[in-house]
């Protein structure tokens, strides 16, 4: 028999599934019958990076309670190592299966981020709160700072990497020339390769969430020294869901990198990571599906509403005081609840399958 | 000589970062939050003393005047707006606020001044340098480091000999107590964030006496860096934030010197990094025990 704590998890999950799995299909035959704009077509990549950047954001903020504010940093890791593999393996193995490139890109990215998640988690994790903020903000300038002096060259099937000067061997192929990026990559990113990245998040994220690893790691964030007294290693924990969430955002870097000519490294400054961090805030906190839908949203309305594109910053910033101010004041919240209360057991009362106001 | 120079420049940017780290130092000390806009505030204050100066016609002195007192009512108008209603909550959410608070600063700026840098004008400090020997010491770099120095010892004497310095400190140490012991918290964090702002605007001009390029984003990176240097001294720490700020300043200049310039920053935040791992209290910081 089902608790019902249980069977709500899988209907939320089912339902999370359900709405990605739908939105792909519809988008799928919209690009076959050739019924979708330009614009939005060149946006369903990027649009499937910014979902798995976010959710993997959401398994470190809503789930282990700790504000990583380099998550961008292990995107730019993602994107230089899917464009160096990439490169590599087209003019050394002749590998000229794009979609087989782009998984094995996309997978040695994941690993590639994975260990420097875990590198930088060691000695972040053991600081707290506003100390890790600003440490992963100081981790993300560190690799920003050091791609800018990286290059990276191949010839007769072997890489050659350089640091600070461009001292490569004369007749290389560049594939990461310094402050001028990632150059002449391969756009070979695809719809439904996105689309597959975005199930297996889910299926990483959602699964752990709902482990016996995932209630330790919401254990650590609800309180620390009651978890850390019942048994449980903060640490250990803490460091699984950074060093996961690492990974996938390394994937999505190199599904977003290998999606255009060249990566810049101002492409992933402190400001993407806010961007993703506003995504995850109005999503909700904790709330896969929420970041999904926020993603997918705030990535497509600066594109279709070029007024709000000059206001974007401005608009996230207030988005973010408010909904903080919002979720977190007793006194705004008993408010709230006094007001929309009624409404909300109404709700529940009548549909007793939808699992509550939880989504936007 | 090239060598007494550098560190006459790391004197003067650490200057900067200490001033700056004394406005993250207290607001951290007493309201245990990291005022992630406080660096926004640095620009604001920039900015209105130049449009003091440049369009309004100002004499400096009253130009620098007005820039304090516009960043002094900014962060209280700042504390309780967005940072008072979230007093009990977590810290989680009241740095996401703050980091929202910086960036709606930023783009209000954006929106007001645009995103072409200004050239902030020279004339606020006569350029003029003093000569010793082939040291060459230019008289902001002068200015700067006095005003350190001057801000330190007030700041100090302040907190350790008068009734409101010894209430920030009582409310620093344990919010409930001063409470019943009739301090009114509200009113004493309000204050930290005046006192914090007001050298956040004089900071402000410095920096930019200094380094004259004025845009939106002017303060975000020294703010972040004065964050460090408020950490290597020791959070919460007068003296400390000061010592932080002055080696932070010297070994920026000298790594962007002798090691690369490109990894200046890199080398700012590796030593962050260093520093919270062997001594996360800081320099001068007393070890916190965690109560349960």
């Amino acid at each position: 028999m089902m608790t019902k704590a249980k069977r709500k998890r899988l209907i939320y999950n089912l339902i999370t599934f359900g709405l990605v799995i739908a939105a792909y299909l519809i988008l799928q035959n919209m690009i076959d019958a050739k019924a979708i704009s330009r614009s939005l077509k060149g946006l369903l990549v990027p649009i499937c990076a910014w979902i798995v950047m976010a959710v993997s954001l959401n398994l470190v903020i809503g789930f282990s309670g700790e504000l990583s504010l380099g998550h961008a940093g292990f995107m730019s890791i993602g994107a230089y190592t899917g464009a160096i593999v990439s490169g590599w393996f087209l003019s050394a193995f002749d590998m000229q299966d794009p979609t087989l490139r782009l998984i094995l890109a996309i997978l040695i990215s994941g690993v590639v981020a994975g260990i420097f998640g875990a590198l930088i988690g060691i000695p972040v994790l053991r600081l707290r709160g506003d100390y890790l903020a600003i440490v992963t903000l100081a981790f993300g300038e560190i690799i920003r700072n050091l791609v800018n002096v990286l290059y990276v060259g191949t010839t007769d099937g072997k890489l050659y990497f350089s640091f600070l000067n461009k001292n490569l061997p004369e007749g290389v192929t560049m594939l990461v020339d310094g402050a001028k990026g990632a150059v002449k990559i391969k756009p070979i990113s695809t719809f439904t390769i996105g689309f597959a990245l975005i199930i297996l998040t889910l299926i990483i994220v959602l699964n752990l969430v709902n482990s016996r690893a995932g209630r330790a790691i919401q254990a650590t964030r609800d309180n620390r020294i009651a978890a850390e007294s019942m048994g449980v290693s903060v640490t250990k924990y803490k460091m699984m869901a950074f060093v996961t969430a690492a990974t996938l955002a390394g994937m999505a870097g190199a599904l977003y990198g290998l999606n255009s000519s060249t990566v810049v490294p101002t492409q992933f400054t402190f400001n993407q990571s806010i961007n993703v961090l506003v995504f995850v805030v109005l999503g909700g906190l904790g709330n896969v599906l929420g970041s999904v839908i926020s993603a997918t949203f705030l990535t497509v309305l600066p594109e279709i509403l070029r007024e709000f594109a000059d206001y974007r910053m401005l608009v996230y910033a207030v988005v973010l005081i408010l909904v903080m101010i919002f979720t977190n004041n007793p006194l705004i919240r008993s408010m709230m609840n006094r007001l929309f209360g009624p409404v909300r057991t109404l709700l529940r009362g009548k549909q007793k399958k939808a699992p509550g106001g939880d989504a936007e | 000589m090239i060598f007494l120079d550098h560190l006459i420049n790391g004197l003067s940017l650490g200057s900067i970062y200490a001033i700056i780290a004394l406005g993250y130092t207290m607001v951290y000390g007493i309201a245990k939050m990291l005022n992630f806009a406080h660096g926004d505030v640095i620009m604001v204050g920039a900015y209105i003393a130049f449009c003091g100066l440049q369009y309004w016609g100002l004499p400096p002195v009253v130009a620098f005047l007005v820039a304090m007192v516009f960043c002094t009512l900014l962060g209280v108008t700042i504390e309780g707006l967005a940072y008072r209603p979230l007093r009990q909550a977590t810290s989680l959410a009241v740095l996401i606020t703050a980091i929202g608070m910086s960036y709606l600063l930023q783009n209000i700026a954006l929106m007001i001044w645009g995103a072409n840098p200004k050239a902030f004008p020279t004339t606020f400090i006569n350029d003029t340098s003093l000569h010793l020997g082939q040291l060459n010491i230019s008289s902001a770099t002068l200015i700067t480091i006095m005003a350190n120095v001057v801000i330190m010892v007030t700041l100090t004497l302040f907190t350790s000999r008068t009734k409101l310095g010894k209430a920030m400190r009582c409310v620093s140490e344990d919010r409930g107590a001063a409470e019943l012991m009739g301090i009114n918290v509200n009113r004493t964090i309000s204050l930290t964030f005046a006192i914090g702002s007001a050298l956040a605007a004089i900071a402000g001009v410095l920096l930019c006496s200094s380094y004259p390029i004025l845009q939106p984003t002017t303060g975000s990176m020294p703010g972040i860096k004065a964050f460090t240097a408020a950490v290597f001294g020791g959070i919460g720490s007068i003296p400390g934030a000061m010592l932080g700020g002055v080696l932070l300043g010297v070994i920026e200049i000298f790594g962007k010197a002798y090691i690369s310039t490109e990894l200046g920053d890199a080398i700012v935040f590796a030593v962050l990094i260093v520093v919270l791992l062997v001594k996360p209290a800081g320099l001068l910081g007393k070890p916190m025990r965690e109560k349960v």
